[in-house]
């Protein structure tokens, strides 16, 4: 066990490891200092000590990390089409793999899929690990980990990156607790840090509201699951470079523990949320279901979706699939329009990543206002019909400009 | 006297986390000199979809019989959680509770509570919320199905038991697929798949009497290098908040103008 210990002898009660501490487990007692149980032995406050009076002292049991090398990419494909996270890590992964100064290689899991290698030669890749089975044709959880890690013990990669998608994120925690190694989940940010090598992984935590560090220092493969749509997608390098390894794994044979049976396309209106250009969100502040008449007149006056806080969902104003936040969507779009809503940390979490955000609420000291680019603090039953009356009139102009252009 | 049930019944053990009610939170401070979280004092919850997983458990349990056993593993107020579950209807509950578990990852995590499921017996199915709204990895799940052995069907949002066989439909991106397994299996469910009762009168009287069991590191069977710091692969070494947005702009004045002025506003940002 790593232990933290304070040498009293040495301390003066400076308090400079006190504001070091990101986990507020060090505090002052009788001019010394005192670790609490929140210690998470990360070790920051030994290195602000001008006294060299905290001593972390941690049990030396490593793997040997330096017999793993390389950068891998699992390229998630769905009915042998590549999803689109893949090229994204590609990008993330050549960075990564150059300062390392190792291979980047694609680990490709599928049935008839030699054409899609070809696709994937196009992009700066030194090689692709081409699994092929018939039992891998459809992705099933325990098959898939089964030759991932088969694969992953024969040939010791040092990073291993999963796009953060319900595949992926199904599979990574299976693989990682077989290997016992480190996994980090919907990574939003990735570096190496030269001296250890380790893979530096920032993530965000309670909605968004706070990124967090994360490190596997004595464990390799280092695994991480990236946030689709963060990392900046490969462009096709035209060298064709990739060597190709053809991999028959080795499965069990009774086929998969939990067998697909059908799959069928989610209906329309949820996609919709979350593809939308421009979203209105009523909140508990519309008083009443049938307000949401006002949400929904002005969000299609915009050309927009109608989303929901929690609040007006639980209370079964509107159908769950409208709703926006930790617990419902998170969402992008270019414009979000949030009505009667004080935007909590729940809230926040699902639209915060909204180019523009426009609040309107009549608590001037609302959260929301926090975060929002337009604020108008105003009694949203007085405001919207305004708005509202406008945008018809503008309409209403432009559509007379249009027929008169197009006659 | 009971008389023995006609047809197998099933016991059901569901995971649940305390974790903060981002609801009454308004904001997550941090100090920006010091970096570290201001512990605001926002009150434990049961995380919101584990509320799912111990309504369908409860569910099934009505309908096929057996027994629904409640595990959480952390602090002892953690406690808190597990009584409203019991007050909701759960037949017994179980916390895992030791300082020697602090610093523990989702793997370790993950292993701690399959040793403490391990302890409480044989089972049918067990459920877990589709992740934790703190810390949103949705690791827990997966990796406890990998240290008991068993299958596991993530994102279910509909789920219905025949026999030894279990089916559910699996929330993906942009389509749900049907799945089957046998049991035991461990299922996580998403928020459509109810909507969780509240704890009746009743329910609340008779959670008063039951107990909570709680367990310390001691009482399970447990490899002491798999838990707590030492069993966690991964080290959270900082914490800080993103860059704040860019201060936002107040239009005040008469609604007409204001409502004018976002138009503009709107129109110059090209939104139409």
């Amino acid at each position: 066990m790593a232990e933290m210990r304070v040498d009293l002898e040495k301390c003066n009660g400076c308090g400079e490891c006190i504001s070091s501490c990101s986990f507020s487990a060090l505090e002052l007692k009788d001019g010394k200092v005192r670790i609490l149980a929140a210690c998470n032995f990360c070790g920051a406050c030994v290195d602000v000590c001008p006294e060299e009076a905290l001593v972390l002292e941690k049990e030396e049991k490593r793997v040997d990390v330096s017999s793993y090398r390389g950068v891998w990419v699992f390229a998630e494909q769905r009915q042998r089409e590549i999803m689109p996270v893949t090229y994204e890590l590609l990008g993330e992964g050549r960075k990564l793999a150059e300062d390392l100064e190792e291979e980047l290689s694609l680990v490709l899991l599928g049935w008839k899929i030699e054409e899609k290698a070809r696709e994937l030669a196009r992009y700066s890749v030194d090689k692709l690990y081409l699994v092929q089975d018939p039992l891998l044709e459809h992705y099933c959880t325990d098959l898939y980990a089964q030759a991932l890690v088969d694969l992953v013990r024969a040939e010791c990669p040092e990073i291993i990156l999963l796009g953060a998608t319900s595949l992926g994120r199904d599979l990574a925690p299976r693989v990682a607790a077989r290997l016992k190694t480190g996994l980090t989940a919907d990574c939003t940010g990735l570096a190496i840090e030269p001296e250890e090598r380790n893979l530096l992984q920032t993530r965000p935590a309670l909605g968004g509201n706070i990124l967090a560090t994360i490190i596997s220092p004595r464990h390799r493969p280092q695994m991480a699951t990236v946030r689709p749509k963060v990392m900046k997608r490969a462009e096709p390098d035209g060298k064709n470079q990739m060597r190709v390894i053809k991999i028959k794994p080795d499965l069990a044979s009774q086929g998969p523990m939990v067998k697909i049976l059908d799959l069928i396309r989610e209906e329309k209106n949820v996609a919709d949320l979350q593809e939308a250009e421009i979203i209105v969100s009523g909140g508990r502040g519309l008083g009443k279901p049938e307000n949401f008449s006002l949400i929904r007149r002005l969000a299609d006056l915009l050309g927009g979706a109608v989303g929901a806080s929690r609040a007006v969902v639980d209370a079964e104003w509107i159908p769950s699939y409208h709703q926006v936040g930790q617990t419902g969507k998170t969402v992008q779009p270019k414009l979000y329009v949030a009505c009667g809503i004080s935007g909590a940390i729940q809230h926040q979490a699902g639209m915060r990543g909204s180019e523009i955000i426009v609040a309107i609420n009549k608590d001037p000291g609302a959260p929301i206002f926090d975060i929002a680019t337009y604020g108008i603090v105003a009694d949203l039953h007085r405001f919207l019909p305004v708005l509202i009356d406008k945008l018809e009139k503008r309409e209403k102009a432009a559509g007379l400009k249009n027929s008169i252009w197009e006659k | 006297m009971n008389s023995q049930p006609e047809r197998p019944t099933m016991d059901i053990v569901v995971c649940i986390k305390q974790v903060p009610d981002t609801e009454e939170l308004p904001h997550i401070r941090v100090n920006r000199e010091t970096n570290t979280l201001v512990r605001e004092s926002a009150k434990g919850i049961i995380n919101p979809f584990d509320e799912n997983a111990i309504e369908e458990a409860l569910r099934l349990r009505d309908a096929k019989g057996g027994r629904v056993t409640v595990i959480s593993m952390g602090p002892p107020q953690a406690e808190e959680a597990l009584r409203k579950a019991l007050a909701m209807g759960a037949d017994q509950a179980v916390l895992i509770s030791d300082s020697s578990l602090a610093g523990s990852d989702t793997l370790a995590t993950s292993y701690t509570l399959a040793m403490g499921i391990k302890k409480i017996g044989s089972f049918s199915l067990l459920i877990l919320g589709k992740q934790a709204i703190d810390g949103d990895t949705a690791q827990v799940g997966p990796g406890l199905a990998e240290w008991l052995r068993i299958p596991q069907i993530t994102y279910a949002r509909k789920i219905e038991i025949n026999g030894n066989k279990i089916r559910a439909e699996r929330a993906l991106e942009d389509a749900f697929e049907k799945v089957e397994s046998t049991l035991p299996c461990l299922v996580t469910v998403t928020k459509e798949i109810n909507i969780p009762r509240y704890p009746s009168l009743k329910g609340l009287l008779s959670a008063k009497k039951k107990e909570v069991l709680v367990w310390s590191a001691d009482d399970l069977t447990l490899d002491r290098k798999r838990i707590g710091l030492e069993g966690s692969p991964t080290w959270v070494i900082k914490i800080f908040t993103p860059e704040a947005p860019p201060k936002g702009e107040v239009l005040a004045g008469e609604m007409p103008e204001v409502a004018d002025r976002l138009i503009e506003k709107l129109r110059e940002r090209e939104v139409f």
